[in-house]
């Protein structure tokens, strides 16, 4: 196999954009993942997305935005795994380059939400689980997300609070990021007096519902390497799966397909929780950052909360995470997810992300996770020198 | 929105009856049904009614519904885990919301679940609802 490189990025920033469709979306964040890369022969695209059939009625993306990205005639195909839509993207373009089939190949993400009302929205989501049997008794996917919340509370004790910090420190971390969704402070009073979706779940403690699209350019490190001084190595890719529906599984209270895709990068990149400078996280709700914690091997199980308490995943902290907000305040444009949390993490391994920057951050984790963790991606990026 | 007649006639009996299955090699039971057992890979399952009591293990209240349910809300959703110990989720039914807790004892009946609009067909299903003493 042959090593991969990221050598453009581009991306729009992430909104209620409502003078923007899918494809101009799309567009201009190629346009500009290009011209940071600096190059415009490109073999192939993946788009990943979750719900443009049912939003905006329409399909075939991989050839409508092959054609509107200037390149009608490449292989394209839209990547569909719920919210992983955007890591699985990443995978499947990250195997084209590295199998030596195709040389330059964009790996992307679009959605567009904000045209439809909540119920809508909120209708399409849930069909990451099991429409026939799950969705059909009118549980959401902010419920299935709630049931694992309380059970989490119960079995281990934990106390609210504790886990709805993790949005106060999401929003913190976005008042620096110019493309996030929401630039202000919320304080944790405000997120526990904000309206209940879900019980227990907030509305402060849900991502948004949002608009965006963001483009990566993958091609040989050798090529990287003459194009840009700041080649950014992927070390590892994996993607596991998992019983779609939680209670279907015998542990509510880990997604086994996080601890699986993470075992398997750690092996890939040879490395280990404690090589790992910069965390990205799908913090869809405030419970999933905290599993995801324990999940990749940073905290025990029960522990997650504590980390958050002791500013351990503040950007100055041992594991800084989701430094440009997550999910929560960068925001969600669900397919486009996975690809924002790897230009998220770009940004601070090249050294460009400002006022959160990590000091000498060298080695990055990636995890993007579908449904409530029947599909997780994880990627493991570095700087190449 | 409309569900297809031929698309719920065909699931009705594991919704209107709580049907899964049992793996005959290793004894495993699976709601919803399956053909084949993930722990054990045999393909020798058969269809088995499931108990229909159990507990709750957890439990949320929906108040921001999904398009058709919006007249229900806000309403109680559980995971319970039955007698044998196969896990299921569904509506709580006849039970105030304050009084919904994780350990109580709830029993399956037959309810409406949902109204397909002013055209679509009325569709059914399990719901739980607090044990009745005595029975
Ligand atoms: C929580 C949720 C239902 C709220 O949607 P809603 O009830 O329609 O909210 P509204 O659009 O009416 O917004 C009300 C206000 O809250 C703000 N808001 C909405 N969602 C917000 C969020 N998640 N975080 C912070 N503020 C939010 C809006 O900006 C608006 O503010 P304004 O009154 O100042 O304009 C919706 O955000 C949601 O479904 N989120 C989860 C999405 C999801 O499941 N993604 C997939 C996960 S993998
Ligand atoms: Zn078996």
């Amino acid at each position: 196999m042959r090593e991969v490189a990221i050598v453009g990025i581009g991306y729009t920033k992430i909104g209620e954009l409502w003078e923007r469709s899918l494809r101009d979306l799309f567009v201009e964040a190629s346009l500009r993942a290009l011209e940071d890369a600096g190059i415009d022969d490109v073999d192939a695209l993946y788009v990943g997305n979750m719900m443009s059939g049912t939003l905006q009625e329409q399909e075939h993306l991989g050839a409508l935005l092959a054609g509107y990205i200037g390149h009608p005639g490449i292989a394209a195909a839209k990547i569909e795994a719920a919210c992983a839509s955007g890591g699985v993207s990443l995978h499947q373009a990250y195997m084209a380059v590295a199998s030596g089939l195709y040389d330059v190949v964009l790996a992307g993400g679009v959605e567009k939400m904000t045209d439809r009302l909540t119920p809508d929205v909120t209708f399409s989501l849930a069909m990451a689980d099991d429409m026939e049997y799950t969705i059909y008794s009118g549980v959401t996917f902010v419920g299935l997300n709630a049931l694992v919340y309380r059970l989490y509370m119960h079995k281990y004790g934990v106390k609210q609070e504790d886990i709805a910090n993790f949005a106060v420190l999401m929003h913190e971390n976005a008042v620096n990021t110019p493309h996030a969704r929401f630039r202000r402070r919320v304080k944790l009073e405000d997120v526990l007096r904000s309206p209940l979706i879900a019980d227990p779940i907030h509305l402060l403690e849900c991502a948004p519902i949002s608009d965006g699209a963001a483009v990566l350019v993958l091609t040989t490190l050798e090529r990287a390497k003459k194009l840009t001084d700041t080649p950014i190595v992927i070390r590892a890719s994996a993607v596991a799966t998992d019983y779609l529906s939680i209670y279907e599984r015998d542990d509510m209270l880990s997604l086994r397909a996080t601890v699986l895709a993470s075992r398997k990068a750690y092996k890939q990149a040879k490395l280990e929780p404690k090589d790992i400078n910069v965390l990205e996280v799908h913090d869809a709700f405030t419970i999933l950052g905290i599993l995801a914690l324990e999940d990749l091997g940073f905290a025990e199980r029960g522990r997650g909360a504590v980390l958050v308490k002791e500013g351990e995943i503040a950007p100055d902290g041992r594991v800084p995470t989701n430094t440009m907000g997550g999910l929560k305040a960068r925001g969600h444009p669900v397919g486009a997810t996975g690809i924002y949390q790897a230009i998220d993490a770009i940004l601070q391994l090249r050294g460009d992300a400002g006022k959160n920057q990590v000091p000498n951050a060298e080695n990055a984790l990636l995890q993007s996770t579908g449904g409530v963790g029947g599909t997780v991606a994880i990627h493991i990026l570095s700087r190449a020198d | 929105m409309c569900m297809s007649v031929p698309r719920y006639w065909r699931e009705r009996a594991y919704r209107y009856r709580l049907v899964g299955t049992e793996c005959l090699s290793c004894g495993r039971r699976y709601y919803p049904p399956r053909r084949v057992c993930p722990v054990c890979h045999s393909r020798n399952l058969v269809e088995v009614k499931l108990p229909e009591r159990g507990v709750v293990v957890t439990y949320t209240i929906i108040r921001s519904p999904p398009r058709g349910y919006e007249k229900y809300a806000p309403y109680a959703i559980a995971v319970v885990e039955l007698l044998d110990g196969t896990k299921v989720l569904a509506q709580l039914t006849d039970i105030d919301l304050s009084e919904v807790e994780i350990g109580m004892e709830v029993e399956a009946v037959f309810r409406k679940i949902r109204e397909d609009g002013e055209e679509g067909i009325i569709e059914y299903g399990v719901k739980f609802r607090p044990r009745l003493t005595g029975h």
